[in-house]
């Protein structure tokens, strides 16, 4: 009894200790606070919120709208930014035909070995090829851009907080700052070398305004390429790249949970006849 | 209040007739549910290890054949395999030609086994079909055979100059994958 | 032991005849998780989640067995084998989607799990060595899912495991040395991302055989239940199979319901977007977090933010790890003869309107960036937490009047007049 005493003993003086400590921690945070101005964020925006139709639980790709994302990555992004874990032969999820991918590759140069000497040169790509990065290698890219490297964009809907929708609006928020913003916030105005957008999170990023005139890309099935369609549209198609997959697995998951929402209901039904002779009756 | 003395031991006798039956209904139903989902789940877990989409993204191989001289061969590789390509001197030619179809164990004339117009290109898979060893006399100075092709020293399997199986435990002539001549100088294989 | 009414396997032809003699497994089993093992007849949905943590165990061994035989283990290709796992590899997603949520599912089970056991203080006697156990087979847990979390080598994966490793440069003197230790070099690198994903692989089949010594141990004084009072007859039992199982069935039904609603369709809703973005020893992510599972923990070791005799750094660490290894000492800190919460008025009341809600903030300043009010909000928590198992439990068991106990579990269930009469009776029968 005494021993055990102790351990209890013990534990309330360390359970006071520790108590102390984070209150102790807690008075002096709380002086700061008060005594010190608090820093407040920059006002950034929340993406828009634009409607896709893979969204949703039933939602399927929209091909056309990933072709014309295609073509904008392909015309604009490319320049900077790579899409290392997309192949060309991921393209025929877009609806392109194998002949149509084979020549798609083929337009695009990738890196190679010549059969004859083994030195490194380019070659024209085939369907198995990953899409090229516009840069050797990471030290090019950083000397190429003023030190930002431009990131891949393969996942990047998914490496963002409402991907989709912050590609979308990053695309269409370059603006000058406001007035008001600078005087709360002198130090959003950008630097140079940067560019002022509200959907960025510190406000200023160094890639210049991508798509900055309608029809910068003429697209294929004749629909009007405004900023705003292109922006969607390379968007929706990012979000293909980023989960080539997402589809299917939606596709998949209603069977899945039909099948197990009419076993539960069985184990459910089964669980009550088990328990109905062992449970008191009302009489 | 309930006042029932109702335990697990008297469970049978609080159940008539009818209530077996539904109960053994739903059991054997709950069961069988549960079955199902186990064998729906090990579709998945089998077909994982089938090769990958970039295994299967059909990757052809482009070999150039123009420096190949008669009585030579050079190894490619097709499908992480060695490919065998072998251009034919006429005299070997004659041999494939004038060997006895019926003493083959694998049939076929040379003919079936090249392409029309080009019966001095032999493109065989360098994998011997008997337990996948990869036969000699591709390359300069290996032995060939006691037919003039392929020798497989794994387990003793002769292949003639059109490739086929002549002698030892190999079932079957060398595998001739898909290919066609895109020009006169380069064949694709795959 | 079992109970005296337990029913004995008996095999039912020569096959199981020759097994049993041989190799008594099916008797094992029948005993086990059969009809020969008694149960309280009045479990709550509750006791369903022992089972369901056993479920997901093994959801994570098979699907993480699938993920290794197509990750590489490099930092060069380490994301790579990821990504080629989500796009090329059959049902990759789907496995790495099922492990990356049920790692989640197993987190949310155990948690259910264990406050189950706080709130009818399972630890007590006699089953003290079924929840010093749970608590290693936590802290196993603890351990596999942090390195788990490193091998997809994404920024959360690197930054996550260069500030744990971190915590051990706390330790005065050696603290540096260890760190360097445990990552095989100054950050980690492929040294570190080999060991853990060999400690990955190794460590669940040890969490596997503590479970094993968990249900183990269970079976010796048999389940305890919600009115804490201790099995008197037959009449307070039913076999497990059929009824448990059949239970067991319909609580599986309802989780794996809930798990594949998020593995299909919010599959990425747990876990962090920066995870998705390629290693980078160069650039840390705005505000590291760890996975949910660890952000009351995480919240404690942040709340140590002021210098008192010991470094704060050092504090927080020493707090992170006492919070969790201060289980261990619950069977003795708590002398309440009750069990049961249900009648336990004080120890009621600070249980639903000061540990849950303390761990609910926890658990939200954890996820939130270092800033105010989290961080005053978390001291706050933290204090309350420490002063909760250490001072506050001690203290209620001892004072606290339990209210009166029914005689036993029969009459739980089926109510008695005798309720009354025996109600004074307060001390559980072992």
């Amino acid at each position: 009894m005494t021993k055990l005493l102790s351990v209890r003993l013990v534990a309330i003086l360390v359970g006071l200790g520790f108590a102390f400590v984070a209150l102790f921690a807690f008075v002096i945070g709380a002086y700061n606070a008060a005594t010190e101005e608090a820093q407040g964020h920059l006002p950034y925006a929340k993406p828009v919120d634009v409607d896709y139709s893979f969204d949703g639980p039933f939602g399927t790709w929209d091909k056309a709208q990933l072709q014309r994302g295609l073509k904008v990555y392909s015309e604009v992004c490319a320049a900077c930014h790579s899409l290392k874990f997309v192949a060309f032969r991921n393209l025929e999820d877009l609806g392109y035909s194998e002949g149509q991918v084979k020549a798609f590759a083929a337009s695009k140069q990738v890196p190679g070995i010549d059969p004859q000497t083994g030195e490194a040169n380019m070659r024209p790509g085939l369907p198995t090829d990953y899409f090229p990065s516009p840069y050797p290698n990471a030290v090019a890219a950083a000397a190429a851009n003023g030190n930002a490297i431009p990131p891949d964009l393969s996942l990047i809907t998914k490496a963002r907080g409402d991907g989709t929708n912050y590609v979308a609006s990053l695309l269409q928020g370059y603006q000058e700052p406001s007035a008001e913003l600078l005087a709360e916030h002198p130090e959003a105005a950008p630097s140079p070398g940067l560019h002022h957008n509200i959907y960025f999170p510190n406000l200023n990023l160094a890639m210049a305004p991508p798509l900055t005139t309608a029809g910068q890309v003429t697209y294929d099935d004749g629909t009007e390429a405004t900023v705003k369609q292109m922006s969607e549209d390379v968007a929706a198609f990012l979000t293909w790249t980023a989960e080539p997959t997402l589809v299917k697995r939606k596709q998949t998951g209603w069977p899945v949970l039909i099948f197990l929402l009419f076993a539960t209901i069985l184990a459910y039904m089964s669980k009550k006849q088990i328990w109905a002779a062992v449970k008191p009756r009302k009489d | 209040m309930a006042d029932t003395t109702a335990t697990a031991s008297n469970e049978t006798v609080t159940t008539t007739e009818d209530g077996i039956r539904r109960r053994d209904f739903l059991d054997v139903a709950a069961i069988g549910a549960a079955g199902v989902g186990g064998l729906a789940v090990v579709y998945p877990l089998v077909s994982q290890m089938a090769p990958s989409k970039d295994v299967l993204a059909a990757s052809t191989t482009e070999v150039d054949v123009s420096a190949i001289q008669p009585g030579q061969a050079i190894k490619a590789v097709f499908r992480k395999q060695p490919l065998f390509v072998r251009r034919l001197t006429p005299a070997e030619v004659a041999e494939a030609n004038s060997a006895p179809l019926s003493a083959m164990r694998d049939p076929q004339t040379l003919e079936e086994r090249t392409k029309e117009g080009h019966n001095d290109m032999l493109v065989t898979m360098g994998v011997c079909t008997h337990l996948g060893c990869v036969p000699l006399g591709a390359a300069e100075g290996e032995v060939k055979g006691e037919f003039g092709g392929y020798f497989c020293p794994c387990h003793g399997s002769h292949y003639d100059t059109a490739g086929r199986i002549r002698k030892g435990p190999a079932p079957t002539n060398l595998e001739v994958p898909e290919y066609e001549f895109t020009s006169d100088t380069v064949i694709q294989v795959g | 032991m079992s109970f005296p009414w337990a029913r004995e396997y008996q095999p039912s032809n020569g096959f199981t005849r020759f097994l049993d003699e041989k190799l008594p497994l099916p008797r094992l089993v029948y005993n086990a998780v059969g009809a020969g093992y008694p149960v309280p007849r009045n479990l709550s949905y509750f006791w369903n989640f022992g089972v369901l943590a056993g479920v997901f165990l093994m959801v994570q061994i098979v699907t993480g067995i699938v993920l290794a035989m197509h990750y590489a283990a490099n930092a060069q290709v380490a994301f790579a084998t990821t990504e080629h796992i989500m796009r090329n590899v059959n049902w990759g997603w789907l496995m790495r989607y099922a492990h990356a949520n049920g790692a989640s599912f197993f987190f949310i089970v155990v948690y259910i799990h264990i406050f189950r056991g706080l709130f009818y203080s399972s630890y007590k006697a006699p089953r003290e060595m079924i929840w010093l156990l749970g608590v290693v087979i936590f802290l196993l847990m603890m351990a596999t899912a942090f390195m788990g979390y490193v091998l997809p080598w994404g920024q959360m994966s690197f930054w996550g495991a260069k500030v744990i490793t971190g915590l051990f440069g706390a330790i005065p003197l050696v603290g540096e040395p260890i760190q360097i230790w445990l990552l095989g070099g100054f950050a980690p690198d492929n040294a570190a991302l080999n060991r853990f994903f060999s400690l990955h692989f190794l460590l669940p089949f040890v969490i596997l055989g503590v479970v094993i010594l968990h249900i183990w141990a269970l079976h010796i004084p048999g389940s305890s239940n919600p009115t804490g009072v201790e099995v008197k007859s037959e009449s307070d039992t039913v076999p497990f199979h059929p009824y448990y199982t059949a239970k067991d069935g319909f609580g599986l039904g309802i989780a794996l319901l809930a798990y594949f609603a998020l593995v299909f369709f919010l599959p990425n809703a747990l876990g962090h977007p920066d995870n998705y973005i390629e290693a980078n020893p160069l650039s840390t992510p705005a505000h590291i977090v760890p996975e949910w599972y660890f952000w009351p923990f995480y919240a404690i070791l942040r709340a140590f933010t002021v210098d008192f005799i010991l470094p704060a750094k050092l504090w927080g660490v020493i707090a992170m790890f006492s919070a969790i290894l201060l289980w261990f000492f619950l069977p003795w800190l708590d002398k309440s003869p009750v069990r049961s919460g249900h009648y336990r008025p004080m120890f009621r009341k600070f249980f639903w309107f000061g540990l849950i809600p303390a761990m609910i903030v926890l658990f939200i300043c954890g996820g939130a960036p270092a800033e105010e009010p989290y961080v005053m909000l978390s001291q706050i928590a933290t204090a309350y937490y420490f002063l909760h198992f250490l001072v506050i439990l001690p203290i209620v068991s001892s004072v606290e009047k339990p209210e009166p106990l029914p005689y036993s579990i029969t009459e739980a269930v089926l109510g008695s007049d005798k309720k009354a009469v025996l109600g004074e009776n307060t001390t559980p029968a072992v």
